[in-house]
């Protein structure tokens, strides 16, 4: 059985596609096949981050007005065994698909895709319910600031009501230096307020942007890092193996932020 | 460093825990956020619950507090309302029955 899982977020701008198209890079490395869907039309952004963007001939749209075969329409990625993209179309709008569409494209690539992620757009209007239609699964991506919350309760809400009950969470661009001397929320403080179960912490780390720069997921970059690491970590949870979450406040534990703590500051 | 340092003997006694204060205006902004309720309407209920509760025991109105709370997904209606008396006969003016015209006190 294949999983169809969407990525989402509510807000924009909390790495949505990058959680995206890292973590199925982590999970075809695992050895499972992957289709990425983008599921962001008139607005496409996973193919960049993947590097893949000048091998880009269909879209999801063609697909669907049989100017061409699914498997036309899919780029292969020739780093990553088994992992591919269905592009978006950039020149149309999100009205421009409907949720059966999307069904029917989903469901042809459970037939040869052990894993199908689908990236959302932002909010909550008609890409949003486009993207959630054929899931049986969300990731939930989400940083620890107010809004990036608040959204991420509001989306949790609504794939409940669609009886999408499989929830999980991402938590994206965690500074533990901030959260050491209390100027931003933890893992846990998150997690108090959402009640949905974790999947994964990602340290906000500079390597995240080189590696979208160069258009190359992080689990194949050439030093290992530790957002790497953390995309490895919850590809493994997902393929069901209990794997512990890294302690990022162990490396924060330096003299500095001792005393700051002493100080309260 | 160094300007950390400066930093932090600067800003250690003020603006301390914006970590927590984030915490608290979430945990409110959710639970009204799942609850579907917009501010007037809680007012309107809080209103209407305290001038039940009034009939019965005197509340100090600046210790209370009526809030919607949540936790683990599922939101509920704390009160906590201090009370400064209790009330010999809870009822008050309006709920003094009339006396019916036609009642017989005849003692013969």
């Amino acid at each position: 059985m294949s999983r169809i899982i969407v990525v989402t977020s509510g807000k924009g701008g909390v790495g949505k596609t990058t959680v995206t198209s890292n973590l199925g890079a982590a999970i075809a490395q695992l050895g499972r096949t992957v289709a990425l869907i983008d599921a962001d039309f008139g607005l496409r952004n996973l193919d960049i981050l993947l590097g893949l963007e000048e091998r880009v001939v269909y879209t999801a749209l063609d697909v669907l007005s049989g100017e061409c075969r699914l498997a036309q329409a899919l780029v292969k990625d020739k780093r990553i065994k088994g992992l591919v993209l269905l592009p978006a179309a950039q020149n149309r709008n999100k009205e421009s698909v409907q949720p059966e569409q999307m069904k029917k494209i989903t469901s042809a690539l459970t037939k040869g895709y052990d894993y199908i992620l689908i990236d959302s757009p932002a909010g909550i209007e008609m890409g949003f319910r486009n993207a959630i239609a054929a899931a049986t699964e969300a990731i939930i991506v989400t940083t620890p600031e107010v809004a990036a919350v608040r959204d991420a309760d509001r989306v949790i809400g609504l794939l409940e009501a669609e009886g999408i009950h499989n929830i999980r969470l991402i938590i994206n661009r965690v500074r533990p230096e901030m959260v050491q001397t209390n100027k931003m929320m933890s893992v846990e403080d998150v997690l108090e307020l959402l009640a949905v179960p974790l999947v994964g912490v990602i340290p906000d780390d500079e390597k995240v942007i080189v590696a979208t720069n160069k258009g190359e997921p992080l689990v194949i970059a050439e030093d290992y890092s530790l957002p790497a690491l953390s995309f490895t970590n919850i590809a493994r949870r997902l393929e069901g193996e209990k794997v512990p979450f890294m302690d990022l406040m162990a490396e924060q534990n330096n003299i500095l932020t001792r005393i700051r703590r002493i100080f309260g500051g | 460093m160094m300007n950390d340092l400066i930093d932090m003997f600067f800003s250690w006694n003020t603006n301390k825990n914006s970590r927590e204060k984030a915490k608290r205006r979430l945990q409110l902004i959710l639970a009204h956020d799942r609850a579907n309720m917009n501010p007037a309407m809680l007012h309107l209920m809080r209103e209407e619950i305290l001038a039940v509760v009034a009939r019965y025991v005197e509340v100090n109105r600046d210790e209370m507090e009526i809030e919607l709370e949540n936790s683990e997904r599922m939101t509920a209606l704390i009160a906590n309302l201090p009370i400064v008396k209790f009330k010999s006969s809870p009822l008050s003016e309006e709920n003094h029955q009339p006396i019916p015209a036609d009642i017989n006190l005849d003692l013969t």
